[in-house]
């Protein structure tokens, strides 16, 4: 299992070696940015002004990162994307687990075209019903609330074909056995069945909380007030008046502030994420 | 009819249950478990999208004003030389990102389909890009582009060139954005085609070094024929992401210069909540839903084909 390359058997002399160092000459571009980033932020904006090589020379100073942390939107943007990341995969699940149970397992009238109705909505990009769901919220005065940010996320059918996929997946013979122990339904569903959907929970949590983390039209358009803008948002609102006003240095420790949960929590969960993003595409 | 599918198919059930008095009604109550979702589903999803086929008849803005004008908006739209600029350049831009990432994707994940930990390290390297949300992917590359103290910027001093202004230059924005997109987005397709290389069964290597096959020839007689499947989903799994272009071309050019980069779906958002044109921006967003609903067609064929390809 140790080289199970698209080649084969055949040698794995020059070849590979050869592959091998391009690679990682791509990982190395691939980082670059990142690493430009980190070392703008490094750097006073005075300095910056003159001359952006200075990046490769000391001094380097933390005073960007200092600023962030005495007088910056940065952190009241993270609460908000955590409150609303949190709660929409929650809202996600909840919904999805309920009607991924009801459609696998239960009958009542009218299921399948039901069924059929809701897979059709996989189809409907969001930016077809944007305009109409911007009024609709509108008249319901839900921008700039929690509720208005999350509930979107929560009207899209894909958790509800995953988790309905899932539940067909379980065998029957589980719910029959509770069943002669005169459980109830909803009692299978919640103390039998549902534990073993942890995996799926999984995938799809981690999917969702991603989508709402960087999400970026819905909430640009509904959490108006700077209150309430998302980290996405605020931090493109510092961008649109990019270098003028905040300073190059200060923009950059930004960036890698916002950037860095997501990347420390990719690295610790790396493994679920990659199955969850690339399970949730195919 | 949908009822009597669902008795059959439960018959096994039905007989492990032996009470099943008021049956009827409590089918009924089963309703409640989908229902809550149901709710959301028609209420934000099914409502606008069918109220947004009615509005797009309509000559009407954000603060109420509506007006019944018929197909007008889409004959506007069909002489529109921003909305015809900006299909274009949605076209051009899935043409400059797609098979760049299909065949990118490809190659990382035949290097990287190893077990070593370099080559885990170097796959959770490419996929890192795309947890960052796209405000700080434009923001690392715009001061990559950057003419005044940019990356490149530097580089091209360095070696004695004049800077390039990628951004503002007609010719070089959409490419500048697509490059920005491969980098964020690179990630997937090396998933996709790493989980499918896993697929290929054993054997058949093994029957292919029987026959003393070299590497390119394995490469190409076995891996890349059992992956195709792998190929065409991946392929069309982008163009639909890439169709929705708009955060990066919002937040690097603003659509310009002259129009240069603005994708379809930037057209939908400027007409829509900056020009409150809302019956127009609705039109344009069913052209959107049409094109984006054919490429969703074509990948739901590809993934029922499971053998056939």
């Amino acid at each position: 299992m140790t080289t199970q390359l698209s080649s084969g058997a055949v040698g794995r002399g020059l070849g590979d070696r050869v592959i091998l160092a391009a690679t990682i000459a791509l990982a190395i571009v691939m980082v670059l940015p990142m690493l430009w980033a980190v070392g703008l932020s490094l750097k006073t904006n005075a300095e910056l002004l003159v001359d952006t090589n200075s990046v490769l020379k000391a001094p380097w100073t933390l005073r960007n990162y200092y600023d962030i942390l005495i007088g910056s939107g940065v952190f009241r943007w993270l609460l908000n994307s955590i409150i609303v990341s949190v709660g929409m995969s929650l809202g996600v699940l909840a919904l999805s687990s309920l009607a991924g149970y009801g459609f696998a397992r239960l009958e009542f009238p009218g299921r399948n075209v039901i069924f059929v109705l809701v897979l059709f909505g996989l189809a409907i990009p969001e930016q077809a019903v944007i305009l109409v769901r911007h009024q609709l919220f509108s008249d319901l005065n839900l921008h700039n609330t929690y509720a208005g940010l999350m509930l979107p996320g929560m009207s899209a059918p894909f958790g509800v074909f995953l988790m309905t996929q899932y539940f067909k997946a379980i065998p029957t013979e589980v719910d029959e056995a509770a069943m002669l122990d005169n459980a109830s339904r909803f009692k299978i569903f919640w103390r039998v069945l549902l534990p073993m959907t942890l995996p799926a929970q999984a995938t799809l949590g981690i999917f969702t909380f991603l989508h709402a983390w960087n999400d970026y039209w819905w909430p640009l358009v509904s959490g108006t007030n700077e209150q309430m803008y998302t980290l996405t948002v605020g931090i493109a609102s510092t961008q649109m008046n990019f270098a003028e006003s905040a300073g190059l240095g200060y923009l950059m420790a930004q960036a890698v502030f916002a950037g860095l949960p997501i990347l420390i929590v990719y690295m610790f969960f790396q493994k679920y994420i990659v199955r969850a993003v690339s399970g949730a595409a195919a | 009819m949908s009822a009597a599918a669902g008795q059959l198919s439960d018959l096994g059930r039905a007989r492990a249950q032996p009470a099943r008095a008021g049956a009827q009604q409590s089918r009924w109550s089963h309703l409640l478990y989908v229902a809550p979702f149901l709710f959301l589903y028609v209420t934000l999803l099914v409502y606008p999208l069918f109220a947004g086929f009615w509005l797009s008849l309509h000559k009407a803005d954000f603060f109420g004003g509506s007006r019944f004008v018929g197909f007008e908006n889409f004959v506007r739209l069909s002489n529109d030389k921003v909305f015809i600029g900006a299909v274009g350049n949605t076209f051009y831009f899935i043409l400059l990102t797609v098979p760049a990432l299909a065949i990118i994707g490809l190659g990382l994940a035949l290097a990287l389909n190893r077990t070593t930990p370099t080559a885990a390290f170097l796959r959770g390297v490419f996929f890192s890009s795309s947890v960052l949300s796209v405000t700080i992917v434009t923001l690392l590359w715009k001061v990559v582009f950057a003419p005044d103290g940019g990356f490149l910027a530097n580089l091209f001093e360095a070696f004695g060139k004049q800077p390039v202004a990628f951004l503002s230059n007609a010719d070089l924005a959409l490419p500048a954005i697509a490059i920005t997109t491969i980098w964020w987005c690179i990630g997937l397709p090396m998933m996709l085609f790493l989980a499918a290389l896993q697929q290929v069964p054993r054997e058949l290597y093994e029957a292919a070094a029987l026959d003393n096959a070299g590497r390119w020839k394995t490469l190409w007689s076995v891996t890349l024929p059992s992956i195709r499947r792998t190929f065409a989903l991946v392929i069309i799994i982008e163009v639909v992401l890439q169709f929705q272009l708009f955060g990066q071309a919002y937040l690097m050019t603003q659509g310009g210069p002259n129009n240069a980069s603005r994708p379809l779906v930037l057209f939908i958002f400027e007409v829509g909540f900056t020009r409150w044109d809302v019956g127009y921006a609705v039109a344009a967003g069913q052209i959107l839903f049409g094109l984006i609903a054919i490429a969703a067609m074509a990948q739901y064929f590809v993934a029922r084909r499971k053998e056939a390809f």
